[in-house]
């Protein structure tokens, strides 16, 4: 798989850091990733993966080091060698660059399938209903769930809740998509469901941040798996050379506890 | 191994053709017995005690009882909104990042839910001892007493005292909703306040409506401490009536009866409110069963 190179990077991060009171979360992490690269975050639980993924959308606060997406840096306006904090609102205004899928899918649970996705772009990008419908309705059918537009995520399986919650991520067209954990929640028979709609938007040439725990789907669909322990990047490249010869004593352990 | 447990001579497995004697409540029935003895006393002693039947009927439908009842029903609907409104408003500051607006709302729960109603109604209605005239310099101004008529006093006071409870039970609404639909609002770039109003709030009201069905009945009765500066509810009416003609519980028993008729109306209605609100919740509770199972 070639990733397309375009004028710089999607995502640049520098030497971010992380603290949750006394506890370091992140400690000097940085990555690159370039236009429509597929990356798959690993590691223990606790080891600073989610955080870090949370940060990219100012989720969580940036204790230190900063964020570019296309260019833009994240959370700040420059003015000459100063910064400034953003408002809500355009923190909100730059979130628009990424779609977020949460482990516990986070559907909103007084809207209907289709609700959910046309309330992104009706509600926040201010477009027409009748056009955000059928956007929805597309999607809908390509996460193949068009026929349960009126269900609300109540009434819908785990499976079938993440895969709209990916259509809902989708429907604000994002630059980049980051998955936290989105198939941790879920009964293993349901795993697949969503994890073939991934593999249909990796190949549709999405930029995408993956942490997960599936070394199956990071080996096929991963053009670059990053190892993260303790806050920090152990060891990042590609899916054959991380997942089959680490170099790293702790991802050898890490990757035999899981496929035992 | 099976063999030998059915070919054993155990208890006789096949209940299906015997039939199933329902339980008899000894206890039930004469506890009842006894209550009904007890009421038919208590509406036998009203029925001979001093009470003239007569004047209750002929005063329950009195134009003032009436008038009075209207004007009950105008204030309980009028305080409510504006308790609501400022409940909803200082739910929303005191969850506020902005350190100020917290302060306030504070501020405004602890006075009002701190000192009692009568005492703040009073505090309204006399005003004027305080500020002989409202307004702003040179631009406008207005006479106390003139704008804080009883009816305006009365509203000021319970409307600002049921802000300072609502603001506590929507706070605990929206603390209900979980903190991830606030994150998914937040990333498909939704502001706070956004989130709020289009995904929290909705949410939130399945918790806040049952409370606050609840303060509406209490506030019916409420608005009668009204009567102590001269705002002509039902009780207040229905007191002007004895003192004229001595009729003191035959008057009161007009009032009570006309409150438990509106609180009963209302008990009803918050039934169907309640069901209505809960419906998303069952339908999850029913979904997570058939989940567990499956």
């Amino acid at each position: 798989m070639s990733v397309a190179m375009q004028n710089g990077p999607m995502l640049v991060a520098r030497n971010l850091k992380k603290t949750f009171g006394s506890f370091t979360a992140l400690e000097d992490v940085s990555l690159d990733i370039n236009h429509g690269e597929v990356l798959c975050i690993i590691g223990p639980s606790g080891s600073g993966k989610s955080t870090f993924l949370r940060c990219l959308n100012q989720l969580e606060r940036i204790d230190g080091g900063a964020v570019w997406i296309d260019g833009e840096l994240i959370g700040y306006r420059r003015s000459g060698d100063r910064l400034y904090p953003l408002s809500d609102a355009e923190v909100a205004r730059q979130r628009l660059a990424t779609g977020m899928v949460f482990q516990r899918f986070n559907l909103f649970q007084h809207m209907t399938a289709l609700q959910n996705i046309i309330e992104g772009p009706v509600t926040v990008q201010r477009r027409r209903r009748a056009e955000a419908v059928d956007e929805a309705m597309t999607l809908l059918e390509r996460v193949g769930l068009a026929d349960k537009r009126d269900a609300y995520p109540a009434q819908l399986s785990g499976g079938q809740q993440q895969r709209v919650a990916i259509a809902r991520a989708l429907a604000m067209k994002p630059k980049l998509m980051l998955f936290d954990e989105p198939t941790s929640a879920l009964d293993p028979e349901l795993v697949g469901e969503v994890l073939n709609v991934m593999r249909g938007l990796a190949g549709s040439g999405m930029t995408m941040i993956v942490v997960t725990h599936e070394l199956g789907f990071a080996r096929e669909v991963a053009h670059r798996v990053v190892f993260m322990d303790r806050g920090g990047i152990v060891e990042a490249g590609p899916p054959q050379q991380i997942l089959s010869s680490p170099q790293q004593a702790r991802t050898r352990e890490f990757i035999a506890a899981v496929l035992n | 191994m099976r063999d030998t447990v059915t070919s054993t001579a155990g208890p006789d497995y096949d209940i299906g053709k015997l039939s199933i004697v329902k339980p008899r409540h000894y206890g039930r029935w004469l506890a009842a017995a006894a209550i009904l003895v007890i009421l038919l006393f208590i509406v036998k002693a009203f029925a001979d005690g001093q009470i003239a039947w007569k004047v209750v009927g002929q005063f329950f439908t009195a134009p003032a009882i009436l008038t009075g009842l209207v004007n009950t029903i105008i204030m309980t609907a009028c305080a409510m909104l504006l308790g609501i409104t400022l409940g909803v408003l200082f739910a929303v500051m005191v969850m506020s990042p902005n350190p100020v607006l917290k302060g306030v709302a504070v501020l405004y729960i602890w006075f009002f839910r701190g000192t009692p109603l009568i005492l703040q109604l009073l505090l309204w209605f006399n005003l004027a001892l305080v500020f002989p005239r409202i307004g702003i310099p040179d631009v406008f101004s207005i006479r106390t007493v003139e704008l804080i008529t009883p009816f305006v006093a009365t509203l000021l006071g319970l409307g600002i005292n049921q802000g300072a409870y609502t603001a506590e039970v929507v706070r605990s609404g929206i603390l209900s909703v979980d903190s991830g639909q606030t994150e998914a609002a937040s990333s498909i770039g939704m502001t706070r306040l956004t989130a709020l109003r289009r995904i929290v709030m909705p949410q939130a009201m399945r918790v806040i409506i049952p409370p606050v069905g609840n303060e509406v009945i209490s506030m019916v009765k409420l608005t009668s401490i009204a009567s102590v500066i001269q705002y002509s509810e039902i009780l207040r009416n229905a007191q002007t009536i004895y003192y004229a003609n001595n009729y003191v519980i035959e008057m009161l028993f007009v009032a009570a009866i006309w409150y438990l008729a509106v609180v009963t109306v209302l008990s009803i209605g918050q039934h169907f409110l309640e069901r209505y609100f809960g419906k998303g919740q069952r339908k999850a509770v029913q979904t997570e069963r058939t989940g567990a199972l499956a």
